[in-house]
């Protein structure tokens, strides 16, 4: 079923450097800006998250920033499974989803038993989207069939949430392993994959993106069925975001350029692209003094 | 044989080309070519405002005595370095008398603002009496980043007078060098780069005054624009700056030195805090 694709390093390393050379500007640039806004997973995973927090960020998902009308709401928020109630209610009828971490995020070092309550605790709770992180280990032990049954236990205890699955490509060592988890979580029942929990560095790297929009692609031509992709991680300025965008077009075409297939996973990435799009308006650059914070 | 230097900008504690790739002729008196320089533009002046921003609290956040050795270590590098000031000075048109001078009123220059980065909060800050049980102060904050268009008939020290104070009280500078005359402006950049000056507190920019000074003066990150008077076109900078309420500090051509060019770009923060009674003699602050 895996097709033992290899890397090339060097191709991709290339291949990638050709997308950071193009130029996007003036209407082009503000739909894509506009349009990355609307893919952002505003996320918040830190031991010192507070309901206070998560609200605040509820609002923001659904504020980017009011003086300036027109602007679309972020695709979701992402936080942890306890604090999946305080955003369900926080956000009420909004059309932004709600995603929760799960399976002992970030580390996954727990029992399947935890790590399938963990994962039904926050589907009750509200969540639409289950972010889980596979077992580095196994996977680095070569254990590649207990990595698969535990990405199909937990699609199945998702029930309705869509599941995106978290390789963690900076514990991967290569771009070979980052192939080979790609497609054992494809195969699996993933619905989207992610490149990182945002806790180690490397995180999402061009290069990383890019061999797993590959291993979609490739199973799209397979199957027709279209897998979601997630970076997530190191993305915090308008303009990486966007050479993104033009890696996803030119690979997957214009069928993934929605929320519904591309997400952003990032903190910090929504008031960079703000800065650019007032920027655009208004010819002046801006500073971060007047952007809220959450 | 004899290698011509590259004369390149500073910015973020790195040496690069400008983005734009364009360049323009330094001539000396017979009309020869001495240096090429950078012709900077405005994503220049972006990029320098982002090393200067992320700078800043470190910078503002350092001892005022560390401040003031780093200030001394400047001058310190300057006079090892005497001699090729001296050389671009005589290049650029100076006497070999009044190049001897400008040099050594730089280094002074510095050892005196070395001198005041301790001080200058005991002397211009203050407690006011207030008619309530409050003990109230005010302290001098740094404003943050600050839009420089160094002197235009200097090379060295009308830059050195300006900069100077500015990072002494804990601001960090974005500056652009002497359109006609900057060959000192890129050898000063050195001087700065091995003083322990944290990489982004001084970024120095070469180019036309008329297209740096806008673009500095419309940036909303930018919390003040300093120059000696540009004629004409101080008008349009002022307006410019009126969008974040920058402060538009214009000095008259030939600055000096002194406490309040360090002062000018401070903010003061009054304090309120309440309190019953201070002190056994029951003064009144």
């Amino acid at each position: 079923m895996l097709s033992n694709t290899r890397v090339d390093k060097v191709g991709v390393e290339e291949r990638v450097a050709r997308f950071q050379t193009r130029s996007i500007k003036n209407e082009a640039k503000k739909q894509g800006l506009h349009m990355v806004l609307n893919m952002i997973d505003l996320t918040t995973l830190e031991g010192k998250d507070t309901p206070g927090k998560v609200q605040q960020m509820c609002y923001k998902a659904q504020h980017l920033h009011d003086v300036h009308p027109g602007l679309p709401t972020v695709a979701a928020v992402c936080v942890y499974p306890s604090m999946v109630a305080v955003a369900r209610k926080a956000l009420g009828n909004s059309s932004v989803k709600i995603a929760s971490v799960s399976t002992a995020f970030p580390s996954g070092q727990s029992t399947r038993e935890i790590k399938l309550s963990d994962t039904k605790f926050a589907v009750d709770q509200g969540a639409d989207e289950i972010d889980m992180v596979i077992s580095r280990g196994k996977f680095l032990e070569g254990e590649y069939n207990f990595v698969f049954d535990e990405i199909a236990a937990i699609k199945e205890a998702c029930g309705k949430a869509r599941l995106k699955v978290i390789l963690e490509t900076g514990e991967l060592c290569t771009l070979d392993h980052v192939r080979m988890a790609s497609e054992i979580a494809i195969h699996a029942g993933a619905d989207f994959i992610k490149t990182s929990t945002g806790k180690i560095q490397p995180a999402a790297t061009m290069q990383v993106t890019y061999t797993m929009l590959m291993a979609i692609k490739d199973y799209y031509d397979q199957t027709g069925i279209m897998i979601g992709m997630k970076p997530a991680g190191g993305i915090s300025t308008a303009k990486l975001a966007l050479h993104n965008l033009v890696m996803v077009k030119e690979i997957l075409g214009n069928q993934w350029l929605t929320n519904e297939w591309f997400r952003f996973g990032a903190s910090s990435l929504a008031n960079d692209v703000l800065m650019q799009l007032m920027k655009t308006e208004s010819g002046l650059y801006q500073s971060p003094d007047y952007f809220s914070i959450d | 044989m004899e290698i011509l230097k590259t004369y390149k900008i500073y910015i973020g504690g790195a040496f690069p080309r400008t983005e734009s790739g364009r360049y323009y002729p330094i001539v000396d008196a017979s009309g020869s070519t001495i240096a090429n320089v950078c012709l900077s533009s405005r994503k220049d002046v972006r990029n320098a405002v982002v090393a200067a921003r992320k700078a800043f609290g470190g910078w503002s956040e350092k001892t005022a005595f560390n401040r003031g050795q780093i200030l001394y270590r400047m001058a310190e590098m300057l006079e090892g370095r005497k001699l090729q000031f001296l050389e671009e000075l005589t290049k650029q048109g100076s006497s070999k008398e009044a190049a001897a001078q400008e040099v050594q009123e730089s280094i002074d220059c510095l050892v005196y603002y070395a001198g005041w980065a301790d001080k200058y909060q005991q002397i211009a800050s203050s407690i006011n009496p207030v008619s309530s049980s409050h003990f109230n102060f005010s302290a001098l904050e740094p404003m943050g980043v600050i839009g420089m268009i160094a002197a235009q008939e200097t090379s060295l020290i009308g830059l050195v007078k300006l900069l100077a104070p500015a990072i002494c009280g804990g601001n960090t500078v974005v500056l652009a060098a002497s359109e006609a005359l900057p060959l000192c402006a890129v050898t000063f950049a050195e001087v700065v780069h091995s003083s322990d000056v944290p990489g982004g507190v001084v970024n120095i920019l070469t180019g036309k005054v008329s297209e740096l000074a806008p673009a500095m003066a419309a940036h909303m990150d930018v919390n003040a624009l300093v120059s000696e008077s540009l004629g004409e076109l101080d008008k349009t900078l002022a307006l410019a700056c009126v969008d974040n309420l920058k402060r538009n500090i214009v000095y008259q051509q030939g600055t000096t030195q002194g406490l309040p060019y360090i002062t000018a770009l401070q903010e003061v923060k009054t304090t309120w805090h309440p309190i019953e009674q201070i002190g056994g003699a029951s003064s009144s602050y």
